[in-house]
């Protein structure tokens, strides 16, 4: 596929993939290149190796950045991916293990002193221990801070929240409370076919009851002999007159009162047989835009 | 009456055993929230231990719970002293899993805007640096200038920091020729001449090298442990920058120079940056010239949002809107790093997608994070108040850092 994109464009060394895989031997499980970028899988005991022969031996000088990625589906959940520069070469790859949250990871440390806080922040963000690591502490959280946020299966809005205390002139934790709902919207195409179900999604499928009931008469109903010729009574006829008002098919029944209530005010004239009235009413400029000679006195000042 | 002389409660074989102090987390020099457990042997720093994360907000995460371009604004709150180009390398990792080609001009825009917050960035870190060390004048000046690059982010994008102008496939709008022709004039005149003027009252100053020349010097095999890039690994002598050996946008067609250092020590990484600063003024120039007229955001209706006349006129147009900012566009799967120049180093981003609308995870590489661990290194043996100058010299902010 042809390049199109305007990203960073290092050298593109030929056999690069098969050369390194030769060279990594069977410290190798995968390589693949996907996206213009080198990805090479080890054996997570042989990290260390198989660094070591990438920096020595084919130039790849630093190490930029140490990424933690969980998969919770995986049986060994964690990657952990090394990404590597080399300033002669210039040229990128990635290297990568997997773990689960048991199995120690060996540390890079003794070939990179920055391993150091890469490390310790896959730790404190996922949890995966680096076997020789000395300094194995937290770092981007809180002092005293309980699990690894960066799990895919910790809330985005955590456990816990902490606020400052006028009563107790400190800052105090509390579970957390939020006021409103973490709203998380779902916009994937429904017609996509999305892979989730909707509440109220699961009753569509079965019917709620065997036969469906209607109502075709009131002995339907199970009202009772009473009730029926009770309804009867108010059933509107079929006419327009009616006893009560507000029922029958006409307009209902005008009511007298002794109130003598204003209505609507009568029409003041009546222009039914009436020619229209020539166009006597003119919309001055004046009402809707400023006058042109008005504005001229004002900035005259006078 | 005879003035007699106590003996001295210290004077004997009394061991005077190291102490430890708190630097920070509210130092007006650890530039943000930076506490510095320090162990001092009476002034000499003995070891210093950096506890970082107390601005830790949790980016990443939450950009898994937002759709690629929701994601964008967070990354103008990583550096906030040079936003457009943490957005920069947001932008590039995302064309790259979609290959997706963005217009010349969009380009040359980036490049541009890239290079105008470079200077921004390091006019603050020149400033403080400056006044970290002792000087007020530069840093008002400077601020001046910094000022002026705020109006031109606001003219462009209609916000003074947090641009979000940088959009996946381009820009997210054209700039009225004016702003150029202001930018032309602002880097023609007023920047060398206000600039130079703030420079010339330190760079030769005998109290700023006094406290900046020898110290916290790094060799080139140092650097390279301990992961520098940007200023810190050109002030160590190697002509390493990611604009020129692994070029992005239209950064291959600019001709510049890149600044090395000799002695590797503050003083260096201070002028490293000042140099780019002039260098940055060339690109700037150089874009302005060639910029050719275009469009400037990809025509790919599935990743940029249409016109406002076409929505208007297109119910496709109108669709692609409401699709793109409801459900947002997919991403192949793949996982890529992209790694810009960021005015501090290697700013990068380690994109894994699923293929669906949210990355499934984002790592953000900040420059600060390596920089900051070698400061234990570069400080142990030398005096305490060397420590602001070795941090104002790392060019440390903290959102980035801690993400």
């Amino acid at each position: 596929m042809a390049v199109l994109h305007s990203a960073p464009r290092f050298t593109r060394i030929e056999g690069l993939k098969d050369t390194l895989s030769r060279a990594l031997g069977d410290r190798l499980v995968e390589a693949h290149e996907e996206h213009g970028e080198l990805l090479f899988t080890v054996k997570r005991d042989s990290i260390e190796d198989a660094l070591r022969l990438l920096r020595d031996e084919h130039s790849y000088q630093q190490l930029m950045e140490i990424a933690g990625v969980d998969y919770p589906s995986r049986p060994e959940r964690f990657e952990v991916v090394y990404m590597l520069l080399s300033l002669t070469l210039n040229s990128r790859i990635m290297v990568k293990v997997t773990t689960s949250e048991e199995i120690p990871v060996p540390t890079v440390t003794t070939l990179w002193p920055v391993a150091g806080w890469l490390e310790r922040e896959v730790f404190d963000m996922f949890g995966v221990l680096f076997d020789g690591n000395t300094d194995l502490r937290r770092i981007l959280t809180d002092y005293g801070f309980e699990g690894h946020p960066f799990r895919k299966d910790f809330p985005l809005t955590g456990y816990q929240e902490l606020r400052y205390s006028e009563d107790e002139k400190r800052v105090v934790y509390e579970p957390v409370d939020l006021p409103q709902d973490l709203r998380q919207f779902d916009f994937l195409s429904p017609w996509e076919g999305a892979d989730y179900v909707l509440p109220g999604d699961e009753k569509a499928a079965t019917s709620p009851v065997d036969e469906v009931k209607t109502t075709e008469s009131t002995k339907d109903t199970g009202a009772g002999g009473k009730t029926d010729e009770k309804a009867a009574e108010h059933v509107a006829p079929a006419k327009l007159e009616s006893d009560v008002a507000g029922q029958g098919d006409g307009e209902p029944a005008p009511v007298d009162t002794d109130v003598d209530e204003p209505g609507a005010p009568d029409p003041t004239e009546d222009r039914l047989d009436q020619p229209a009235r020539e166009n006597t009413v003119k919309d001055t400029p004046g009402a809707t835009q400023v006058d042109q000679a008005d504005s001229d006195k004002e900035q005259r000042g006078t | 009456m005879s003035l007699q002389l106590e003996a001295s409660p210290t004077t004997g074989d009394e061991v005077i055993s190291n102490y430890t102090i708190n630097f920070g987390p509210q130092h007006p020099a650890a530039h943000g929230v930076l506490r510095m457990v320090m162990e001092l042997d009476g002034e000499i720093i003995e070891r210093i231990d950096p506890h970082v994360g107390l601005l830790h907000r949790g980016t990443e995460k939450l950009i898994e719970h937002k759709t690629y371009l929701q994601a964008l604004p967070y990354f103008d709150r990583l550096d906030y002293c040079s936003p457009m180009c943490m957005e920069h390398s947001w932008v590039l990792a995302i064309e790259k899993l979609l290959n997706l080609e963005v217009p010349i001009r969009a380009q040359y825009l980036r490049v541009l805007f890239a290079e105008l917050t470079r200077i921004k960035n390091h006019l603050l870190n020149i400033g403080a640096h400056v006044m970290d060390v002792g000087a007020m004048t530069p840093n008002l000046w400077v601020f001046e200038l910094r000022e002026d690059c705020m109006n031109f982010y606001e003219r462009a994008s209609g916000a003074r920091m947090h641009a979000a102008y940088f959009r996946p496939g381009g820009v997210h709008q054209d700039v009225p020729l004016k702003l150029l022709t202001d930018i032309g004039d602002w880097v023609d005149k007023r920047l060398p001449e206000l600039f130079g003027d703030a420079m010339s009252l330190v760079m030769d100053n005998r109290i700023f090298k006094q406290r900046n020349v020898d110290i916290a010097v790094v060799s080139k095999e140092d650097a390279i442990a301990w992961g520098f890039s940007g200023p810190m690994i050109r002030a160590a002598g190697i002509p390493w920058d990611l604009r020129k050996s692994q070029p992005y946008d239209v950064y291959e067609r600019m001709e510049f120079d890149i600044p090395v250092g000799t002695n590797s020590d503050c003083y260096d990484r201070f002028m490293v940056r000042v140099k780019e600063v002039y260098e940055s003024a060339k690109i700037i120039k150089q874009c302005l010239a060639e910029m050719p007229e275009g469009p400037v955001a990809s025509d790919d209706g599935k990743v940029s949002p249409p016109k406002r006349g076409e929505m208007k006129q297109s119910m496709e147009a109108l669709i692609h809107h409401f699709k793109l900012y409801t459900e947002g566009f997919h991403v192949p799967a793949g996982e890529v790093y992209v790694a810009t120049e960021s005015p501090k180093g290697e700013f990068g981003v380690y994109l894994v997608s699923d293929g669906s609308n949210k990355p499934y995870r984002c790592k953000i590489r900040p420059t600060a994070f390596s920089h900051l661990q070698a400061m234990d290194f570069m400080a142990r043996g030398h005096m305490l108040p060397d420590a602001t100058a070795i941090l104002g010299a790392i060019d440390v902010v903290f959102g980035e850092c801690d993400r």
